[in-house]
């Protein structure tokens, strides 16, 4: 009995403070009340409308929808992991008979489930993502510390900044398969249009961001540095970087939003199985599961999202030097 | 004292604007001595800070130059450490390595790391900040922060210290105790220091000598008046000493005498006096 009270103490670290507590718990049961309303219109609503796949699925069609979602992937699972204890005892007895035989582990070609379609979104929109910064913050940093070459780019990134990413995905289509011939490509194509369509549409705002950042530079730090006479280098890795970091995070979590966005796009019509290639399937598929399928992936593209949009305002946090400042 | 340690010649500046050039500055002749601590003093407006500024090498004379050891300087240099009026520290770096950034530029390839680390430890200590070594400037309080940015000089060994408006942010207390601290600190070093200030008090308790300018457009040293009060000085003995009235009452006939500012010049010129205003808010701005 005496593990309870220290491991209570234990938990209770993690909970808001008394005076927090309350407002917590208000705060709790506030957002709680308004997902139980919108639950409630949801259902009220769905039945109420006829498409040509039967009634728009409500609130308990979806999670028996998902719930039918995890048995298909752990299904799936099972068979690949049958598949492979076949093989290796397949293997293992043709060695047994034959030491010397060569023997090989086959692949296993299932088709991809819910979760592994995730996974496949979550592997693309990361390397997209990864890649645009890559781009946007050292030509960001290029661009904002001289005004002349802001000049040259801005009327540049103002125009390709709007595109959307439908107009720039027929492109990045045709330049793919054009530049990419590999007779054991490393990347299927549909991952790369995907990728770097999701590149070319979320670069701007880290880009636009690191730009102003950089730019804003308070003169007396320059007029420090110019003191001390610090190196190129030294001057954009002491001074201009820390300067601009709340800047450039204010645009990579604006970027890794679009980005997210624009892959399920991407994924559709580059046919890159992850989420947006489930829900193009389901909807060709109609059949009568189709459309609360459809409203599971809507759900969990939105929890994904929102994901992705903490674990950067954790980063930032962690990164940012002003700890003083709020960040939402 | 040998003469001519830092000397300004004939510096000049002006700015081109619509209506052509506006000549801020002109003709400022003066030679300072190894050692010597001057003060600068004019109305706001007057090109102090434009002289700070060419001697740091920030600003580039439209005509003359600035002469240090016999050698021309017309780039910023950290043999001219600037102490800046609103500190300047690096807000992401903590009180050491803000003056490890100075001393690491400077000493690179001279002292080796042990020494460098002990450099720093020795000027914090100077400025009495060694307490806080491990916070950041958003951590201590204006006058701290005031410190550790002429800490921050101090460790580049500078030739000419160059202080601008160091202490004009402060409280009038803080801006005591700091200024007993730097004339401790110039007594055992012995730097040449040119300082801008508003304060006449300041002004007379620190230097060897005031130099008083004009107001503008076409600013230039009006007087120089030498202090000769013996070291180390005390403000409360000071306080009734009849030297030292004589000499804050010559620099104050100066200031509200010979260049009355801004009555005339708020009728005669709107536009410069709006300029004043703006200049005025910005600073009290800055302040807050």
């Amino acid at each position: 009995m005496t593990a309870i009270p220290s491991q209570w103490s234990r938990v209770r670290r993690y909970l808001p403070g008394q005076p927090q507590l309350t407002n917590w718990l208000k705060q709790s049961l506030l957002s709680a009340a308004g997902i139980l309303v919108f639950v409630l219109l949801w259902q009220l609503l769905a039945s109420q409308i006829n498409t040509s796949l039967g009634s728009f699925p409500g609130p308990v069609q979806v999670a028996q929808q998902w719930s039918g979602l995890v048995a298909e992937h752990k299904a799936e699972k099972a068979r690949q992991a049958a598949f492979f204890q076949r093989q290796q005892e397949r293997n293992a007895a043709t060695l047994a008979a034959n030491p010397d035989a060569v023997v090989t582990l086959r692949p296993y070609n299932g088709r991809p489930t819910f979760f592994s379609q995730i996974f496949t979104s979550l592997y693309t929109v990361l390397t997209g993502f990864i890649l645009a910064s890559l781009l946007a913050i050292p030509a960001g940093i290029v661009i904002g510390l001289s005004p002349k070459l802001y000049s040259a780019f801005n009327p540049l990134i103002q125009l390709f900044k709007p595109v959307s990413p439908l107009a720039w995905l027929p492109l990045v289509t045709i330049l793919v398969s054009a530049l990419y011939q590999s007779e054991q490509p490393l990347f299927a194509r549909s991952f790369l249009v995907s990728v770097f369509t999701v590149t070319l549409c979320s670069l701007w705002p880290t880009l636009l961001n690191t730009i102003v950042g950089v730019s804003n530079i308070s003169p007396d730090l320059q007029n420090v540095s110019r003191v001390l006479q610090l190196n190129w280098f030294t001057h954009v890795r002491r001074i201009v970087l820390p300067s601009a970091v709340p800047m450039i995070f204010t645009g990579l979590r604006l970027s890794l939003g679009i980005a997210w966005m624009v892959l399920i796009a991407a994924e559709m019509l580059a046919q890159n199985p992850g989420l947006g290639k489930f829900v193009w399937d389901e909807f060709q598929n109609g059949s009568s599961d189709s459309l609360s399928r459809i409203c599971v992936a809507v759900l969990v593209i939105g929890l994904i999202g929102y994901a992705l949009d903490r674990l950067m305002l954790q980063l930032q946090q962690r990164v940012n030097w002003d700890k003083s400042a709020t960040l939402r | 004292m040998q003469k001519s340690h830092l000397e300004l010649s004939q510096l000049g500046i002006s700015f081109p604007t619509p209506k052509g050039p506006f000549v801020a500055l002109q003709n400022v002749n003066l030679e300072i001595g190894k050692g010597e601590f001057i003060s600068l003093i004019g109305h706001s407006g007057c090109g102090k800070s434009t002289v700070l500024n060419l001697v740091a090498g920030l600003l580039q004379a439209s005509t003359g130059g600035v002469i240090l050891n016999q050698k021309e300087v017309n780039a910023p240099g950290p043999e001219r450490a600037v102490v800046f009026q609103n500190h300047s520290l690096l807000p992401w770096l903590s009180v050491y390595q803000n003056v490890e950034l100075a001393v690491k530029q400077v000493f690179r390839g001279q002292k080796n790391k042990q020494e460098m680390r002990d450099w720093i430890e020795h000027n914090l200590a100077l400025v009495q900040m060694s307490h806080a070594r491990d916070k950041r400037p958003a951590e201590i309080s204006g006058g701290m922060k005031q410190r550790v940015g002429i800490a921050r000089a101090l460790a580049m060994q500078p030739q000419v210290l160059l202080m601008d408006e160091p202490f004009g942010a402060l409280d009038a207390l803080t801006r005591a105790h700091l200024q007993d601290s730097l004339m401790d600190i110039q007594a055992q070093l012995n730097n040449t220091v040119i300082m801008i200030t508003h304060d006449v008090d300041e002004a007379v308790l620190l230097s060897d000598r005031i130099v008083m300018m004009t107001n503008g457009p076409a600013a230039t040293i009006g007087e120089i008046l030498q202090i000769e009060l013996p070291r180390p000085r005390n403000r409360i003995a000071l306080a009734d000493c009849a030297t030292y009235n004589h000499y804050r009452h010559e620099v104050l006939s100066f200031l509200y005498e010979k260049q009355r500012k801004v009555e005339v010049l708020a009728k005669a010129e709107p536009l410069k006096a709006a300029v004043n205003t703006a200049e005025a808010l910005a600073a009290k701005e800055k302040r807050a």
